[in-house]
């Protein structure tokens, strides 16, 4: 099977920075029962039905699924975790569930509704600890720091909260090495500069970030274009890549996004 | 039908081991109960988080004789994840804890360094294909014996198992240069590192001929490790 064959090349073949596949995962921002789409996090508009994308994406060979929501409303939180159920029915990649995970009771309801990790933002910052306690009680590899970066006039990034709108005063890499030190297993970084906009990913952010934390970063945030995923891959050092409106409006699909990553020398599985 | 216990021990959620046996045509009973384990036909030990936590779930269970009974009784016995590191006898994380010692070794956290020296990242989380071991025997029979043509599975996890047998390495993933056991395996006892249950069609397809396992003559390795075991104690 030729196709298997460029799954993963030799390693005597491939530098050491390109080997480990790059995961691709498809971020799925809801509301309520509904995918949703925004700009810098904001300007919401409805996509359509989150299960029916998620089925999709599957079929096509996505590495894993990201469910963010981003109301986090009392009544979002039973319609998010029914979905969730409905997609660990049928879908066998790993999916990480995010918005208003606020206690460790939060976060084994997740797990038990089918979430293999968390992301947790808002309830890390107001309170690291807990960080701390989700990972000594479900292991660190279900742990993800979500991290919305804003660039500061004066250089650096500002962690913020609340879809981007609530600043904390912290800096964004600082922020990522504490909570390292706190045992989450990966950082989920977004760009809120750059998020909804299709004019590429902050490089310069993933690759400040990867660089300060030995766990695995996903970057987020400005995919448009295949050539965005391969310089935050190549430039960016980033482990994983998040997509959302190319996937979907449909801009591109899986196959041609593989394709143009080992084009540009980013191994990624072939499913 | 056929029929699979998963073991439920109180750690992480079982639902997607659960629903990809069923979607490989199984019945899957959940259970901790002992005495449903001793009676078990095919033989799931799942686990997430650490590797003590897990043990001490076992424990708590009164699990650990009927799964040590069950590897050594020459039925299918599958680990997956930390239900693989557990088959060893030992592991680093967070302490030195004792294992099922179904297998010599012990589990040791991942290098935090590249074979090129360089940093990489632990946890080792991606999906790797898999390559032959240092294990004399082909993969044909086993429950790899469906995926000669490749694929890739996921992995998650910061610790990895050392076999003292290199020849229970059926396969390994290559992580920047650095070989880690993805699949070890003697007789009818076999643990897989990754999570195939999280492996898409490449992971069902394992899952499957993991069901279409046979039961097998007890393996003397195992037996000889098990009667050690217990004139120790």
């Amino acid at each position: 099977m030729a196709r298997a064959g460029r799954c993963a090349a030799p390693s005597s073949t491939r530098s050491a920075s390109a080997l480990a596949n790059v995961r691709l995962v498809a971020r799925l921002d809801v509301k309520a029962t509904n995918l949703i789409k925004g700009i810098h996090l904001e300007g919401l508009r409805v996509v359509g039905d989150p299960q029916a994308h998620a089925q999709a994406y599957y079929e096509a060979g996505i590495d894993e699924l990201l469910y963010m929501d981003i109301v986090a409303s009392l009544y979002g939180r039973n319609s998010l975790l029914d979905l969730v159920r409905r997609t660990a029915e049928d879908i066998f990649v790993p999916l990480t569930v995010g918005g208003g995970i606020r206690t460790v009771e939060d976060v084994h309801g997740a797990l038990l509704a089918g979430a293999d990790k968390v992301a947790i933002n808002t309830a890390a910052v107001r309170r690291p600890e807990l960080l701390e306690e989700v990972a000594r009680r479900f292991g660190s590899q279900c742990v993800v720091l979500g991290i919305e970066a804003k660039l500061r006039p004066e250089g650096g990034w500002e962690a913020y909260t609340d879809n981007g709108r609530e600043r904390t005063g912290r800096d964004a890499v600082e922020w990522a090495r504490e909570a390292v030190q706190r045992g989450i297993g990966e950082i989920l970084l977004t760009s809120v500069d750059r998020e909804g906009t299709r004019r590429g990913f902050d490089v310069e952010l993933v690759r400040t970030v990867a660089d300060a934390v030995p766990v695995p970063v996903i970057a987020s945030g400005g995919m448009g274009t295949t050539e965005h995923l391969v310089a935050v891959a190549r430039d960016g050092r980033a482990d994983a890549v998040a997509m959302a409106d190319v996937l979907h409006y449909g801009r591109l699909d899986l196959a041609a996004i593989r394709a143009a990553a080992r084009d540009g020398a980013v191994a990624v599985r072939c499913p | 039908m056929k029929r699979v216990l998963v073991v439920d021990y109180g750690v992480g959620n079982l639902l997607s081991v659960r629903r990809a046996f069923e979607n490989c045509g199984a019945r899957v009973e959940l259970t901790g109960d002992p005495e449903r384990i001793a009676g078990a036909e095919h033989l799931v030990l799942p686990g997430v988080g650490s590797f003590g936590d897990c043990m001490a779930g076992l424990r708590a269970r009164a699990l650990i004789e009927p799964l040590v009974a069950h590897a050594a009784s020459g039925r299918p016995f599958l680990g997956i994840c930390v239900g693989m590191q557990m088959l060893f006898a030992g592991s680093e994380e967070f302490g030195e804890h004792a294992g099922l010692g179904i297998f010599g070794g012990r589990v040791v956290r991942i290098p935090a360094t590249a074979a090129d020296g360089t940093s990489h990242k632990v946890p080792h989380v991606a999906w790797a294909e898999l390559i032959p071991g240092p294990a004399a025997v082909g993969w044909e029979g086993t429950i790899l014996s469906g995926t000669a043509g490749g694929g890739c599975y996921y992995f998650i996890h910061s610790f990895a198992p050392e076999p003292e047998d290199e020849g229970i390495r059926l396969a390994d993933a290559d992580y920047n240069g650095r070989k880690i056991a993805a699949v070890v395996g003697r007789g009818n006892v076999v643990g897989c590192q990754f999570h195939p249950e999280k492996s898409a069609q490449t992971g069902l397809r394992l899952l499957a001929a993991f069901l279409d396992q046979p039961s097998r003559e007890p393996d003397p390795t195992i037996l000889r490790r098990m009667s050690e075991a217990s004139s120790e104690c």
